[in-house]
């Protein structure tokens, strides 16, 4: 069918005739390069009209085709015995057992909040608990991963703040606990702030959905907002660096209804129940056009669609407009033909617009009807299957070489350790996040047992002794220095903090923020990357299960550090498993397991210090870490570990700082060591967790560790309200637990209040 | 005792009521959808917390209209026990069920946190397992907590002992003298900020919320033996 060449008549706007987007190169303002336009005129066999390459530039935009990352992606290990669904739908999917699954995905929504915090990170959450309950499952908590620029920033403030109440009003009123979380403050993030949203479902095997159309003639049907002008290109908008002109895309964010999340949430669960839907699909990115073209092309079928019928907020809306939207709240469902009435008793108990809006047709044409006229009309499968790909060359960038030597020694090792330990905890990045969580419900839904503030939060699972643990990580700093091993510390260090909570780790999600791949130096940083974090899911069995890419985060022309950010899950077997980072009693025996090299690359304290980061990262033994984390979980599951904790940013000193607060017991450590104070002390070598153990227990869990060939070491126990720590015999800090606290503590709040004054 | 947990669209804490009913009591209930006006059959109401219809207008102000509330009003003014928690109390308020009226927290955020409280009256159905003066923790999460009423109404409140529970410690949200919780005047009916129905089991942090529902459980029981 020739579609309509002269769609002027329907819109508000003029829109360009054929030849003039030819001749005039409008495809360009659209995203799309001059090949890729030749590529959709011949897909198409004639010029495409102003809507087609609306769908054509949206479907083929990074957002939504990946065509930069997808040759990359391809080396992530994504199978394994529990997997049930991996990427390619709504979220994956992984057994735990007695018919249930657990499905998550995390999710970025960075440009958005760099223009309009409040909305853009609040839709970031939306969005991604849409994925989850497409797939038919119950989303039972959030989690996310914030970067942004220093607080001493007027702007930065501000984006903070929009952005954590945003978060906090999306998931507070759908009624999903935020159970964890990490923010980090960086200069490369000042013009570019990160907004990563996870969120985790439980599922019966049974339920399991997908998005996709099938049976000739069946309905195809529209539930949830009408669609309005809003969220026009976002996903071009996303595929983009940022700019000043960036201010101008304000459109482009969309506004979020959490409310009408809610009941689409209910009602969509209610269908899943009663087993009516064939396929569903979230509107999100590129909104009707991606969901209606990716059900279709998955279900090799043709789909027409009607837009006269698509509920609108707005009068005059053209094909392309209704096309492009990203209006949030909305799904599209294909149920078989006739139980039209039984889907919609359901969507009008939830008092939820809804619309038959096309049929399931034979064949691979994807057409779209306006005003009686055909306005579309193109072979579905170019759109998803055919989407271009381009194979980049990364190269190693000079300054890689050039990093390598290890200078900063020298002035790092002469700071005396009880003020760097105050810098340190100090630190927005390390500080305290009270601030941020305390304005997330983290308890609705009453299944959290470890709120936000340990290592990994923990859900339990009605009706049965299990449950999850879940993480999101990511050390830029390190992938900035070495992106083959920050990536795969990334991994480790996420499975790391769900083994210290008594979990297994299961499979991870991951975001991956990072500049403009077309920069070769980019392009090396990410697949580099990904190969790191490809190298460390094979070795600790955790696949990956879907994820996120998100490209051009620059400004003024410089990208941000890389930041590889991983959502893990993990399986706790028993309650009597869950374990916390605190302290828990007087007396207690402190093992440090795993070895320590004192590196300092990287670390916490050098960009304290040294206002930089340099050198290398610290290095990762894939074997040491997986042998680490299988006795830390042995020792956890035969029931005799009083705390467990991760050491990470800040190494050591931190670790038991942050152990010793949330109960107010200090520590007395007691050490022999060949490395000096500051490199012992925060030194961030991987592969290291802290545990306090009952005194009577220790001698025990010492052989059970070095059986594994873990190195352990009796380094203190839990003792007073002080914490002091002598090292070669001599005392190196003794400070109060609760001073070192109030420092801990207030970094953040005080940062933030000066924002109501300046 | 018979259970009934209104739901609105926008209820989120709905289920959460039903477990801890069904946890610490093993007592049946059920939901009942918003359009439902006619709540004979049941002996005690709790109107559950989440963000009713939004929250949009102002917390509790739309919810009030729905059909279910005059099953509400209904069994409030025959005396059985009628609980609000959190949104539920907002909804109460408006209903004209309870005094007083909620502004936005004082320091304008939502604030989710396990919150120190003491019970100050004892002697009501809703707390009479507790020991006066009690201190206990519980859950608090909300963003429009804040309780004001004027002098006159303080001043009769106090002399009622309509004022339940306080928060100890800092008040997590402006409430005029760190009010919490307040019942109407002939005690039946109570609302509260904080969330008892999410401690109710050690791993929640605390189970302090456990001796409200086990005290509504002997009230109805004592009630029913004495009748």
């Amino acid at each position: 069918m020739q579609p309509n060449q002269n769609v002027m008549g329907t819109s508000t706007v003029m829109e360009p005739t054929p030849e003039e987007i030819r001749d005039r190169k409008l495809y360009s303002e659209l995203g799309l390069t001059p090949a890729e336009f030749e590529q959709v005129e011949k897909h198409l066999g004639r010029l495409p009209n102003w809507t087609e390459l609306g769908i054509y530039s949206v479907m083929w935009s990074e957002h939504c085709s990946y065509k930069n990352s997808k040759p990359l992606l391809k080396r992530l290990p994504v199978d394994g015995p529990r997997v049930l669904q991996g990427p390619g739908e709504g979220a994956g999917v992984i057994d735990i057992g007695d018919g249930q699954a657990v499905v998550f995905k995390i999710e970025s929504h960075n440009h958005p909040t760099a223009v309009e915090p409040f909305q853009g990170a609040a839709t970031g959450v939306g969005g991604i608990i849409r994925d989850v309950f497409s797939m038919g499952a119950r989303p039972v908590a959030l989690l996310n991963s914030l970067r942004f620029g220093p607080l001493e920033s007027p702007r930065v403030r501000y984006l903070l703040e929009q952005a954590v109440a945003g978060i906090a009003h999306y998931g507070n009123v759908v009624g999903i606990p935020t159970v964890g979380g990490e923010v980090e403050f960086d200069a490369t993030y000042e013009g570019n702030p990160l907004v990563n949203a996870m969120c985790v479902g439980i599922i019966n095997h049974e339920d399991i959905q997908q998005g996709v159309a099938k049976g000739v003639d069946n309905p195809v049907i529209y539930v949830g907002a009408s669609t309005g002008r809003d969220g026009i290109h976002g996903a071009i908008f996303a595929s983009e660096e940022l700019s000043e002109a960036s201010e101008e895309k304000r459109p482009s964010v969309q506004a979020g209804d959490p409310f009408m999340e809610k009941l689409l949430l209910e009602a969509c669960l209610e269908l899943v129940q009663k087993g009516i839907l064939l396929g569903i699909q979230d509107m999100g990115a590129a909104g009707l056009t991606c969901s209606s073209a990716e059900m279709t092309a998955k279900g090799g079928v043709g789909l027409d669609l009607y837009l006269d019928d698509v509920p609108q907020r707005e009068e005059g809306m053209s094909p392309y407009e209704i096309m492009l939207s990203e209006s949030q709240e909305r799904m599209l469902l294909v149920v078989e033909e006739g139980r039209e009435a039984e889907v919609k008793e359901v969507l009008d108990k939830w008092e939820l617009p809804s619309a038959v809006v096309g049929r399931v047709t034979e064949g691979d044409r994807y057409r779209i009807f306006h005003q009686r006229e055909c306005v579309a009309d193109i072979p579905v499968k170019t759109l998803v299957d055919d989407a271009p790909i381009n194979y980049r060359q990364g190269e190693e960038p000079l300054s890689f070489r050039e990093e390598t030597a290890a200078s900063y020694m020298e002035e790092l090792t002469g700071v005396d350790p009880t003020e760097a330990l105050q810098r340190v905890l100090a630190a927005p990045s390390l500080a305290s996040k009270r601030w941020v969580y305390q304005q997330y419900d983290s308890m609705v839904r009453t299944s959290t047992a470890v709120r936000p503030g340990s290592d990994a939060a923990v859900i339990v699972l009605d009706g049965l002794d299990k449950g999850l643990a879940m993480s999101v990580d990511g050390n830029s700093r390190y992938v900035k220095l070495d992106p083959h091993v920050g990536g795969a510390t990334a991994v480790a260090e996420a499975a790391r903090n769900v083994v210290c909570a008594g979990a297994r780790p299961l499979a991870i999600t991951d975001c991956l923020n990072f500049g403009n791949p077309e920069k070769p130096d980019v392009f090396w940083q990410l697949e580099n990357a990904i190969d790191g974090m490809g190298e460390a899911c094979r070795q600790l069995g955790t696949p990956v299960v879907g994820g996120n890419v998100s490209l051009y985060n620059e400004t003024k022309g410089s990208a941000i550090h890389p930041t590889p950010v991983v959502g893990m899950v993990g399986l706790v077997e028993s309650r009597d498993h869950i374990t916390t980072q605190s302290f828990q009693q007087e007396g207690d025996v402190l093992l440090l397991l795993g070895a320590n090299f004192g590196e300092l690359g990287g670390s916490e304290l050098q960009q304290q210090v040294l206002g930089m980061i340099s050198g290398r990262p610290p290095q990762l033994d894939l074997a040491a870490e997986k042998a680490l984390q299988s006795a830390v979980l042995h020792l956890i599951q035969a029931g005799n570990v009083s705390s467990a904790h991760d050491l990470s940013t800040g190494g050591l000193a931190v670790a038991i700082a942050e152990s010793a607060f949330a109960k107010g017991l200090g520590a007395r450590i007691d050490v022999e060591t060949d490395l000096t104070v500051i490199p012992y002390l925060f030194g961030e070598s991987q592969s290291r967790v802290l545990l306090s153990v009952p005194k009577e227990f220790a001698k025990e869990a010492m052989a059970m560790v070095e059986k594994q060939g873990v190195t352990c070491s009796r380094i203190g126990e839990v003792s007073g309200e002080q914490l002091s720590i002598w090292i070669n015999g001599v005392e190196v800090v003794s400070e109060q637990v609760s001073s070192l606290q109030t420092i801990w503590e207030e970094a953040i709040p005080c940062a933030m209040n000066a924002s109501l004054t300046n | 005792m018979r259970f009934a947990v209104p739901v609105f669209p926008g209820s989120n804490c709905d289920i959460d009521c039903e477990k801890a009913i069904t946890t610490v009591l093993g007592e049946p209930v059920d939901f009942v959808w918003h359009t439902q006006r006619d709540l004979d059959q049941y002996d005690a109401i709790i109107v559950p917390g989440g963000f009713s219809y939004g929250d949009y207008l102002r917390a509790g102000a739309l919810a009030r209209f729905s059909p279910v509330m005059e099953g509400v009003v209904k069994a409030a003014s025959e005396g059985k026990l009628v609980l609000g928690i959190c949104n539920g109390f907002q909804i109460l308020q408006e209903a004209g069920l309870l005094p007083g009226a909620m502004r936005v927290n004082d320091h304008l955020k939502f604030r989710c946190d396990i919150q120190p409280l003491t019970v100050v009256n004892n002697s009501l159905a809703f707390t009479q397992d507790y020991r006066r003066d009690e201190g206990i923790q519980l859950p608090i999460a909300h963003g429009e907590g804040n309780f004001y009423c004027d002098e006159v109404t303080l001043k009769e409140l106090e002399q009622n002992g309509q004022i339940v529970f306080r928060y100890v410690g800092s008040n997590p949200n402006g409430s005029v003298e760190d009010i919490a919780g307040v019942s109407n005047r002939e005690g039946n009916v109570l609302g509260l900020m904080p969330h008892p129905e999410r401690a109710i089991v050690e791993w929640m942090g605390s189970q302090d919320g456990a001796k409200m529902f086990t005290s509504m459980l002997r009230y109805w029981e004592e009630k029913i033996g004495a009748a």
